[in-house]
């Protein structure tokens, strides 16, 4: 009930209603000599907070869209125009090949890597064949098979998150979706190669982390990262689908989000107005980047690697001691 | 004594009976939750768990306000569970074996995994490999805690890491299902474990039943995500009923520690 309450005063046109009562009160005349300047300083302090708040909701919005645009370069437009030699990888080796992930190696800058990506595709015909790029456990189960090869014969991993989340599915679920997960994380961990994670759109939930545990964490400047989809979230915490944006701005999900709270290494910045302005360029800039970072990890033998991937994320958390 | 209807299959229990059988339905066999004093006491022998970790306490470092500010969540969380977060962790024993024991709580939040749920694991599984002790944790939980955004998503590398050493330190872990035990905790160091004992009719899964519901718009199994389909699906190793729970750990503690 006070919550209600909090929330209908306090909503902008609740406010504007006081202020414009203030002025109503101020031509009573036996009201008149009440002071009524602390009251509307205080309604118009709170006005401008919330405008600000509005503010940060509706940029942190924008990128939320930005980050499922559709004509945004995806995880098949790197490959093709990263890697040479690319070759394909598919299957799980237990029951079946799930496109919403591609595996392969390639060569980048002279050097054989394992690649995998989440792929959302392009027209529709293509995102209902990838699954909108929402995994079965048999992509994740593909992708552990290939990071495996790529430990054997010492090939850095790189990967590309774009995903809304695993699929939400009766299939999925009775397949172990939370196991396939949990063992992606984990084997990432065992790792002996370098681990570069690139969240290119969409980073949604235990999906994406599945692929994303980094030695080097990039992300580009639109694309997201988060523990839940702001529809979710509003629809669990506010039960209120109208929360959406306000939901987006609380869950920190941008870039620079990430990087002030040590969960991504660097932002990638993409080109005037988004990714999709302007593919080729961004293309190029990412491909620059994964030079520069795969090189930083020449010469790190395999334990000091595993030791420093698990040092980075046993160390996020904020509490009190 | 007093007496109440069961909410599974609405026989009318003697509390009584109810209290001695550990809060299952005598007629149905149906699981009540126990907060983690309960579970405690079920599991370690008597007076024998220290809890460590305590003071590891949840700050709202995000200033997430939804319907209200997390601060405000974390305190009335703490006066209704009257416990400091949703995981208790310890040294203990059980039938005479040394333990490290975590056992999460549903009553805070939803067992919901935060950062300190995720330091406290950590410092558990750290625990564990010191003292060269089996690691055991009871799961409860409806995922991550989103009143801590990314860094709640975080807290499941975070627990995987921290317990994936363990297991490289061939030190035996494991996990117990218990209702409900989904999203984030499901898909980390749940599913790591070397065993997983499941309670019966357990809902256990990644996506909950109304986000399934949802998504493919059509009806649900009504065994959906519960320990018997996990069982038939080989998610899970075994279905242990609540009053044999103790005794099933010891077996196996047995098994792997002579």
């Amino acid at each position: 009930m006070n919550d209600e309450l909090r929330n209908e005063n306090e909503s902008m046109q609740g406010l504007y209603d006081n202020l414009s009562k203030i002025s109503l009160f101020k031509k009573i005349k036996f009201l008149s000599k009440l002071n009524f300047a602390k009251a509307k300083a205080n309604i118009i302090f709170k006005i401008k907070n919330l405008k600000k708040d509005t503010r940060i909701a509706e940029r942190a919005w924008r990128i939320v869209e930005l980050s499922r645009n559709e004509k945004r370069p995806k995880t098949t437009d790197y490959i093709k125009n990263i890697f040479d030699d690319f070759i394909e990888l598919s299957g799980d080796r237990l029951s079946s090949d799930d496109k919403a992930i591609t595996t392969g190696l390639g060569k980048i800058n002279g050097r054989t890597v394992a690649i995998i990506g989440h792929n959302k595709g392009k027209d529709i015909k293509e995102r209902i064949e990838y699954n909108f790029g929402m995994p079965n456990p048999s992509g994740y189960r593909k992708s552990q098979r290939i990071m495996e090869l790529a430990d054997k014969f010492n090939f850095p991993v790189i990967t590309f998150i774009d995903t809304p989340g695993a699929n939400p599915a009766i299939e999925a679920e009775d397949s172990g979706q939370a196991s396939a997960i949990a063992k992606s994380i984990e084997l990432m961990f065992k790792l002996k190669v370098p681990t570069i994670v690139v969240l290119i759109g969409e980073g949604g939930s235990g999906g994406a982390l599945a692929l994303a545990i980094g030695n080097y964490i990039m992300m580009l400047e639109n694309s997201t990262y988060s523990v839940i989809s702001p529809e979710g979230c509003a629809a669990i915490l506010w039960k209120d689908q109208s929360a959406t944006k306000q939901a987006a701005a609380m869950l920190k999900l941008t870039a620079k989000d990430m990087l002030n709270l040590n969960v991504i290494d660097k932002i990638i910045h993409e080109p005037k107005g988004g990714a999709q302005n302007d593919p080729e360029r961004m293309i190029k800039i990412l491909k620059d980047n994964l030079i520069i970072v795969l090189s930083k990890f020449d010469g790190l033998n395999g334990e000091d690697l595993k030791i420093q991937r698990s040092n980075k994320f046993e160390s996020l958390g904020f509490f009190e001691k | 004594m007093a007496d109440f209807e069961c909410e599974k299959c609405k026989k009318i229990i003697d509390l009584d009976i109810f209290l001695k059988n550990f809060k299952v339905c005598p007629n149905c066999n149906y699981h009540y939750s126990l907060n983690s004093e309960e579970r405690i006491k079920l599991i370690a022998d008597e007076g024998s768990f220290n809890e460590i970790a305590a003071n590891i306490k949840s700050i709202d470092f995000l200033n997430f306000t939804d319907s209200k500010p997390y601060k405000e969540r974390i305190i009335e969380s703490q006066k209704k569970s009257g416990i400091s977060e949703a995981i208790i962790t310890g040294y203990a024993k059980t039938g005479g074996f040394n333990i490290a024991l975590g056992v999460m709580d549903f009553n805070f939040m939803g067992g919901s995994m935060g950062s300190v749920v995720g330091e406290r694991i950590k410092l558990l599984a750290d625990l564990s490999i010191e003292k060269k002790v089996p690691l055991i944790l009871i799961c409860s939980s409806g995922g991550a805690r989103m009143q801590e955004g990314i860094v709640s998503l975080m807290q499941m590398a975070k627990t995987v890491s921290a317990i994936n050493k363990v297991k490289e330190n061939k030190i035996l872990y494991i996990s117990v299902i218990t209702n409900p035990t989904t999203g984030g905790v499901s898909a980390s160091f749940a599913t790591i474990a070397d065993i997983i004992i499941a309670e019966p009719q357990a809902l256990f899964c990644f996506a909950g039943p109304r986000v399934v519901k949802q998504t493919i718009k059509k009806e649900l199994p009504s065994d959906f995500g519960l320990s018997e389909r996990n069982l038939r699906n080989g998610q899970i190793d075994l279905i242990v009923n609540r009053k044999d729970l103790k005794e099933k750990i010891i077996n196996i503690l047995k098994l792997f520690l002579n």
